[in-house]
C-alpha cells in the first residue's frame, strides 16, 4: 500500500495525474469491457464467472448513456451552453439505425409484407415513404442518422446563436424541440411507427440481433467508439479551437473583439455534440431492441444533464463516470423503489451542486491538487512548481510588477 | 485589385495554405487621417448618446478622449467597433473601409483592436494562452482546429510579455492575477494583435501610481507605430500622456486642441472641469 501511495506521489510530483483522467478512465473500460466479453463468450453459464448476456447488453446501454453524456460535456461544460434537448439527436440518430433494421426484418415480420415494415401494413399504406428509401443499405443509414440529426443541429444553432440566444433561453428553446419532435414522432402519420415506435428486429448486417456474439461485438464497438470520441473531444479541446471554445464561455463579446467569429464556433461545436449524440443513438437502439418517441422526451434529456453535472463538466472523462455510476445506481434503485427514482435524483443533482460543484472528476483533480502542493511542500524542491499554472504556490504577489521594466 | 492579382497573390510561393499570415486589407492613409467618423448619431430611448459627431483621428497620433459621465465616450467605441448599430453618420477606416458595414470580428480583423473599461481576460487560460489567442493570424474554425504556434509567433509573444512585464506571469492563469496585472495582460493582448488603432477605455483605473506612470510610458512609447485612443477620466495621467485632446459633451465634440488650450477653453470650464464659470 505504501509503495503504492509512493507511485502515486510520484505520479503527482511529474504534474502527469491531473488532466489525465481519460487515460485511467480508458484503461479501467478496456479492461473491464474485455474481462466482460470474454466471460460472456468463453465460459460456460454454468460457471460462476459467467457473464450474462443481459449484463452486456445492460453495461452497452450504460456506454451508449455516456457517449451521450459526453456529448452535453462537450457543449456545456466547454462552451457553456446548457443544452436540454441532446435527447433529441439521440433519438433521432435511434430511429436512423431503427429504420434499416425495420428493413432488415424483410418478409419475417407479422404480416409477412417484404417491402413493407409491419405497421405500415397494419395502417394501411400501399407505398413505402420516400425517407424510407435507401435505408436498407447499412451505410446510407448511419450516414443519414448522423447527418440528419447534424443537419437539424446546425439549422437550430445557427438560427439561434447568430439571433445571439444565450443562457436560459437557448435551454428552454432545446426543451420545446425535443417536445416538439416527440409530439410529431407521436403521430402515425409520420411514418415512423408512431407511439409504438420502432420494434421486433432481427438482424444487423446479417448477424441474428439476439446471439451472444452479435451483443458482444455490439458492446466491443461501443466501447471502442466511447473511446474513440474522448480521444477526438480531446483533441479538439486541446486545440486553439479548444481555447477558443472556453473564451467564448468566459467572455464571448471579448473573443469576437478579438477577430473571432464566435457564432460560427457555437454552431460547429454543435454540430459535433449533435453527431456524437446521434451516434450513442445508433449503438444504443440495436441493444435495446425498441425506439419509441419516449426518448425524446424532456426529462431524458434533463437526466443527461444530471450525468454531466455528478461526474463533473469540462473534463470529458467525468460526464462518462458520471453517466455510468448514475445509470447504474437507477438500475439499482429501481429495482428496489421503482416509485422513488425522480426523487433520487432530483436529491442527487441538489446533493451535488451543493456540495460537489465540480462533480466527482472535479473533486479528484481538486485533491490531487491539494495533494500535489503537499508533495511539493514535502520535496521543498525549487522546480516542482514549474509548470502547474494553477498551484497555489505561483502567488503572484511574490512578483510585485514593480520590479519589472516595461 | 484585380482577378489576375488576385490569383497571384493566392499562388504566391511563399504562402503556404491555411498559414499565410497577414489577411489585413491595404489602408489608406494618403490624407493622414485613419478614422473618419462624420455626423454620427446614435439615440437609446430617444437618449442621443452621440449628437451630430465628428471627429478625425489621425494615423499614428495619441488622441485622449475626455468628458463627463453621458458625454458619449463608450457609445463612440462601440460604434467604432460594430457593438452598437448608429443611427446615421458614417465611420471610415483609412480613406475606403467603411466599418458600419462590418461585424465585430471583422473590425478586429481589420486591425482595430480594443481595451475594455473593466480588464476582460480569459481566466481560465495561462497568460501565454491569453496572448496566443489575440495573435494577428486566421481566425477561422478549421485553422484553429490544427493551428500550431510557430517560431516567430511564440517569438512575439515573448515580446509581448516583456513589453508588458509579466514574464513571470506567463504560465499562470490570467485569473490569479493582480488588477493592475489583468489591465497589463489585456494590454499585451491588443499588442500581440498588432492593430492599426488600439482603443483604449480607462486603462489606469485602480492602477498604483508607478503602474500608472508605466501605462503612460508604454502608451506613449506605442503611439507612432499605432494610433492610440484613450479614454480616461484621470486627469493627472491625460495630462501626462496627451498631445491632443478632444472634450465630448452631450455626445458632440465641444473642444480639441492641446492640454494647455483646452484647460483655458471657457466652455470646457464651464461644462467639465470646473462648475463655476
Amino acid at each position: 500500500m505504501s509503495t503504492l501511495k509512493s507511485l502515486f506521489i510520484a505520479s503527482l510530483a511529474a504534474g502527469r495525474l491531473t488532466g489525465n483522467g481519460i487515460q485511467y478512465v480508458t484503461i479501467i473500460l478496456l479492461v473491464t469491457v474485455f474481462i466482460c466479453s470474454a466471460c460472456n463468450l468463453l465460459i460456460p453459464e454454468s460457471s460462476a464467472f459467467h457473464v450474462s448476456t443481459y449484463t452486456i447488453t445492460l453495461l452497452g446501454k450504460y456506454l451508449c448513456f455516456a457517449l451521450l453524456a459526453l456529448s452535453v460535456d462537450v457543449i456545456w461544460g466547454y462552451c457553456g451552453v446548457l443544452s436540454l434537448g441532446h435527447g433529441t439527436f439521440f433519438a433521432l440518430g435511434g430511429y436512423g439505425i431503427g429504420m434499416y433494421l425495420m428493413r432488415q426484418i424483410g418478409d419475417r415480420g407479422v404480416y409477412g409484407n417484404p417491402d413493407l415494415p409491419d405497421f405500415m401494413v397494419f395502417l394501411n399504406w400501399d407505398t413505402l415513404p420516400w425517407y424510407w428509401y435507401g435505408m436498407d443499405q447499412f451505410w446510407i443509414a448511419i450516414v443519414v442518422a448522423v447527418a440528419v440529426p447534424g443537419l437539424l443541429a446546425f439549422v437550430f444553432g445557427w438560427l439561434a446563436f447568430r439571433s445571439r440566444v444565450t443562457g436560459v433561453y437557448f435551454s428552454i428553446m432545446t426543451q420545446a424541440l425535443t417536445y416538439a419532435l416527440m409530439l410529431a414522432f407521436f403521430r402515425n402519420e409520420m411514418g415512423f411507427g408512431g407511439n409504438n415506435g420502432l420494434t421486433d428486429f432481427k438482424e444487423l448486417l446479417g448477424f441474428d440481433i439476439q446471439s451472444n456474439a452479435t451483443r458482444v461485438a455490439l458492446f466491443l464497438s461501443t466501447a471502442l467508439l466511447l473511446i474513440a470520441a474522448l480521444y477526438l473531444s480531446r483533441y479538439i479541446m486541446k486545440s486553439r479551437f479548444g481555447r477558443i471554445i472556453v473564451s467564448i464561455r468566459d467572455g464571448e463579446s471579448r473573443t469576437r473583439f478579438l477577430g473571432y467569429m464566435t457564432n460560427h464556433y457555437k454552431v460547429w461545436l454543435f454540430v459535433y455534440s449533435a453527431a456524437l449524440a446521434a451516434i450513442a443513438g445508433i449503438l444504443y437502439v440495436p441493444q435495446v431492441g425498441i425506439i419509441n418517441p419516449g426518448e425524446f422526451s424532456p426529462i431524458n434529456s434533463i437526466e443527461v444533464v444530471v450525468w454531466v453535472a455528478v461526474g463533473g463538466r469540462g473534463t470529458l472523462y467525468g460526464a462518462v463516470i458520471g453517466a455510468l455510476l448514475v445509470n447504474y445506481a437507477k438500475t439499482k434503485f429501481t429495482a428496489l423503489m421503482p416509485d422513488g427514482w425522480l426523487f433520487a435524483l432530483g436529491a442527487l443533482f441538489v446533493g451535488v451542486t451543493v456540495f460537489l460543484p465540480d462533480g466527482i472528476a472535479g473533486y479528484l483533480e481538486n485533491s490531487a491538487r491539494a495533494l500535489q502542493a503537499k508533495a511539493d511542500l514535502d520535496n521543498t524542491s525549487e522546480d516542482s512548481l514549474s509548470k502547474d499554472g494553477t498551484s497555489k504556490d505561483n502567488n503572484p504577489k511574490d512578483k510585485p510588477t514593480e520590479e519589472v521594466t516595461p | 485589385m484585380s482577378f489576375i492579382e488576385q490569383t497571384r497573390e493566392f499562388w504566391r510561393r511563399d504562402k503556404t495554405w491555411f498559414s499565410s499570415g497577414q489577411t489585413r486589407p491595404y489602408v489608406d492613409v494618403s490624407h493622414q487621417v485613419i478614422l473618419y467618423i462624420e455626423g454620427l448619431s446614435v439615440s437609446f430611448d430617444g437618449f442621443k448618446a452621440l449628437n451630430e459627431l465628428n471627429l478625425y483621428i489621425n494615423d499614428g497620433e495619441l488622441r485622449c478622449l475626455i468628458g463627463a459621465n453621458g458625454a458619449g465616450k463608450t457609445t463612440l467605441m462601440d460604434v467604432i467597433t460594430g457593438k452598437t448599430p448608429c443611427d446615421q453618420g458614417s465611420v471610415y477606416f483609412g480613406q475606403d473601409i467603411n466599418l458600419l458595414e462590418h461585424s465585430e470580428p471583422k473590425i478586429a480583423q481589420l486591425g482595430i483592436g480594443r481595451k475594455f473599461q473593466k480588464p476582460t481576460v480569459f481566466a481560465a487560460h495561462t497568460v501565454f494562452e491569453n496572448l496566443e489567442l489575440s495573435l494577428n493570424t486566421h481566425k477561422g474554425i478549421w485553422f484553429t482546429l490544427v493551428a500550431k504556434l510557430s517560431t516567430a509567433e511564440s517569438d512575439r509573444i515573448d515580446e509581448v510579455l516583456r513589453t508588458i512585464g509579466l514574464e513571470q506571469q506567463r504560465n499562470m492563469l490570467a485569473g490569479a492575477l493582480s488588477h493592475g496585472q489583468k489591465q497589463w495582460l489585456e494590454i499585451g493582448m491588443l499588442l500581440a494583435a498588432e492593430p492599426r488603432i488600439l482603443l483604449i477605455d480607462e486603462p489606469v483605473a485602480g492602477m498604483t501610481a508607478q503602474e500608472t506612470e508605466r501605462t503612460a510610458e508604454l502608451l506613449t512609447s506605442l503611439a507612432g507605430k499605432h494610433t492610440v485612443v484613450v479614454v480616461e477620466h484621470d486627469m493627472e495621467f491625460v495630462r501626462s500622456i496627451a498631445r491632443t485632446v478632444t472634450v465630448l459633451h452631450q455626445g458632440a465634440v465641444l473642444a480639441e486642441g492641446s492640454m494647455d488650450s483646452i484647460q483655458n477653453n471657457p466652455d470646457v470650464i464651464e461644462v467639465y472641469l470646473g462648475e463655476e464659470p
